[in-house]
């Protein structure tokens, strides 16, 4: 039997605002599939967002669901997660949400190593306000506020997931769905805080000035520039910057996830233990 | 008369104590002077009784952890001076458009921008009035005495519940940091007086959290709670639904306001002091009316009649009465430590423009002889 996305979707609010031929419904049916193979109640789940295309992503979903403010969402969720630790939070952003204006939350939800989902929707340009340098934009593409070319150095933001302390990073893209399924549902299984980037499509946006104004040409360029960790593992170190490794990235299951930490402080507080001390963690600087 | 307690201590940690005793479960915030007692006390007493306080990594993410908390149903602090409430401010209006209750405690030092840290100043009174963009209606109680730094603190938790958006408790770096003897309602009537968040018990097919009466607040159930709802910033329909439908936008707006404005007095809070008799009308509010009375006292024992009106709850202002005020005294003196912020809603009010005004800006608190010597120069 087909699998029946509408049991998890406000389906009388749709259709989306996405565009026609847009990622981010791939994503929101291979996110509704992780919940359901995990098997997440509805009740029991929040889904954050910020502004920008992925900002509607929750909206969608038939859940306990927050539109934040622009680059916000890690912020907010971590309050909904604290106040709630055994319930699922997961944060879907965009890359100029996540990268850029709320860069700072994303390093430190990493660093906490909070038990929160991040879904980075990255499709390498600010969609909904029309074609602004993001920053994973590559150099040397168009964008409307660099009609001459793009001389701005990219983010990696797996690179920066793994060196802020996510215990749980991985990438995939649009055009493998079912891998995508799996990443998501490893990284809400995952206790800690958990990165997902997803590459998405944005023809209309990123594509039709850089030449892949339709979906398929922009879901070939994502191919090109992508293969499995294994993969770009073997190519030369010089070759690798040209490519994105896909899969998972990282995956620590010992690192203290922070709610777990704050058990301790509350512990402390009420004197059902010690003091915390250096010898709780095994990093010490 | 209900039992009071007595209790010594300082501003910020007499609100940081209301807090949790109103019931608050969650605090995130970002170290700022002259703030910082409020997280560092929290931060004992809220894992102490199971609840969470965080020291979040800026301003900006200390509020939205706290509303985060506070859309998930639990009473939530964040606190701050100045340069936090201006970096909060976009999560604040977020809080007003999708009518999420959270109390945000500002300790006032002299600005503006990093302006004078371990000062005193009531610069921030213009800002708490509208500290975000867009039209909204705020709720700002301003504590006068080291008790009402408690007191308005537990009552803006009742207010934010009740009109289900951010309440803003101004104290100041005199307030906060003053040392001193208060004199506070017991923990148990505090407890007592708790007025929860109301929420929706029937069938959720049914429940439509912003479909409500045009002078009522959202009803907002707890997540994870089998109502499963949307919140967002951008105009929203009934079920919080992002919209543009035209009605339903006008509707929302005028309603962000008629929730405050029909229901006024369930907010306004003033106090009269040696008033019936008085000739010359002394305003005032916050730490600066702890000067103003002692110079009303020290000018009746000079044979000079002045009283004291203090507002206690700032926005909304307690229009009708200085109204009332601005006709029954030709002598009027406005008293504040910033360039005449609340003095511009006094005119309003009163609808006069020959008030008198006495200001100060260089981050030290009145004096008494500051007050008497002006009402001795102008009257």
């Amino acid at each position: 039997m087909a699998f029946n996305y509408d049991e998890y979707l406000r389906t009388n609010k749709m259709p989306t605002l996405w565009c026609w031929g847009c990622g981010d419904g791939v994503i929101l049916k291979a996110f509704v599939r992780a919940i359901d193979k995990l098997g997440i109640k509805k009740d029991d789940l929040c889904v954050v967002s910020g502004i920008g295309c992925s900002g509607r992503f929750g909206s969608y979903i038939d859940a306990n669901t927050v539109h934040t403010t622009h680059g916000r969402t890690i912020a907010f969720a971590t309050g909904i997660k604290l106040a709630n630790p055994d319930k699922t939070v997961v944060c879907v952003a965009g890359d100029g949400d996540a990268l850029a204006i709320g860069g700072n939350h994303t390093i430190h939800g990493c660093r906490r190593n909070i038990d929160l989902t991040l879904i980075l929707i990255n499709n390498f340009i600010y969609g909904l306000t029309n074609s602004q340098t993001s920053p994973t934009t590559p150099q040397g593409f168009w964008t409307v506020s660099q009609k001459v070319g793009n001389i701005d150095p990219t983010f990696n933001g797996c690179a920066l997931a793994e060196a802020a302390g996510a215990s749980f990073v991985a990438r995939e893209k649009v055009t493998e769905p079912k891998k995508l399924e799996k990443v998501i549902r490893e990284a809400i299984a995952h206790k800690g805080f958990s990165f997902v980037e997803a590459l998405s499509n944005c023809h209309i946006n990123l594509g039709r000035k850089n030449k892949m104004a339709n979906a398929m040409e922009n879901l070939d360029w994502i191919d090109s520039i992508t293969m499995p960790k294994k993969k770009w593992e073997a190519l030369p170190d010089e070759e690798k910057e040209n490519y994105l490794p896909t899969g998972i990235l990282k995956q620590d299951t010992e690192a203290r996830e922070y709610c777990d930490s704050y058990k301790m402080v509350q512990d402390a507080h009420q004197g059902k233990r010690g003091k915390i001390t250096q010898d709780d963690f095994k990093k010490k600087i | 008369m209900s039992e009071v307690r007595e209790v010594i201590s300082s501003g910020n940690d007499l609100a940081a104590r209301a807090a949790v005793d109103a019931g608050c479960k969650f605090f995130a915030g970002y170290p700022l002077t002259p703030s910082s007692e409020v997280m560092h006390t929290v931060s004992d007493l809220l894992p102490a009784i199971g609840g969470t306080a965080i020291q979040m990594e800026d301003e900006i993410a200390g509020v939205a952890a706290a509303i985060g908390a506070g859309m998930s149903g639990v009473r939530s602090l964040t606190a701050t001076s100045g340069p936090g409430m201006s970096l909060k401010a976009e999560n604040l209006g977020l809080a007003q458009m999708a009518e999420v209750p959270v109390v945000v405690v500002n300790v006032m030092r002299g600005g503006p921008s990093t302006g004078l840290p371990t000062r005193v100043a009531q610069g921030d009174v213009a800002q708490a009035k509208n500290p975000s963009h867009g039209d909204y209606k705020s709720i700002t109680l301003c504590a006068g005495t080291l008790a009402e730094c408690y007191t308005e603190t537990v009552r803006a938790f009742n207010l934010a519940d009740r009109f289900m958006q951010p309440v803003i408790v101004l104290l100041d770096e005199t307030l906060g940091h003053m040392h001193g003897k208060a004199m506070l309602p017991t923990v148990e009537d505090v407890k007592a007086g708790i007025v929860p968040r109301k929420t929706f018990d029937g069938p959720a097919e049914e429940y439509k959290p912003y479909g409500v009466a045009q002078d009522e607040p959202a009803v907002l159930n707890p997540m994870f709670t089998g109502y499963r709802y949307n919140f967002t910033g951008l105009h929203h329909d009934a079920d919080g639904f992002p919209t543009e439908e035209i009605e339903t936008c006008r509707k929302l707006i005028d309603r962000l306001f008629a929730k405050v404005d029909e229901h006024k007095d369930e907010i306004e809070l003033n106090e009269e002091y040696m008033l019936d008799d008085a000739d010359i009308l002394i305003i005032g509010y916050g730490s600066a009316s702890l000067a103003i009375k002692e110079a009303v006292n020290e000018l009746r024992a000079a044979g000079i009649k002045a009283g004291l009106f203090r507002p206690i709850t700032l926005w909304p202002s307690p229009e009708e009465r200085l109204y009332e005020l601005g006709q029954k005294f030709d002598k009027v003196l406005s008293v504040e430590l910033n360039q005449g912020q609340y003095l511009e809603e006094i005119q309003r009010c009163m609808g006069r423009r020959d008030i008198q005004k006495l200001v100060k800006t260089n981050g030290r608190p009145f004096s008494p002889s500051d007050i008497i010597e002006k009402v001795k120069e102008v009257f």
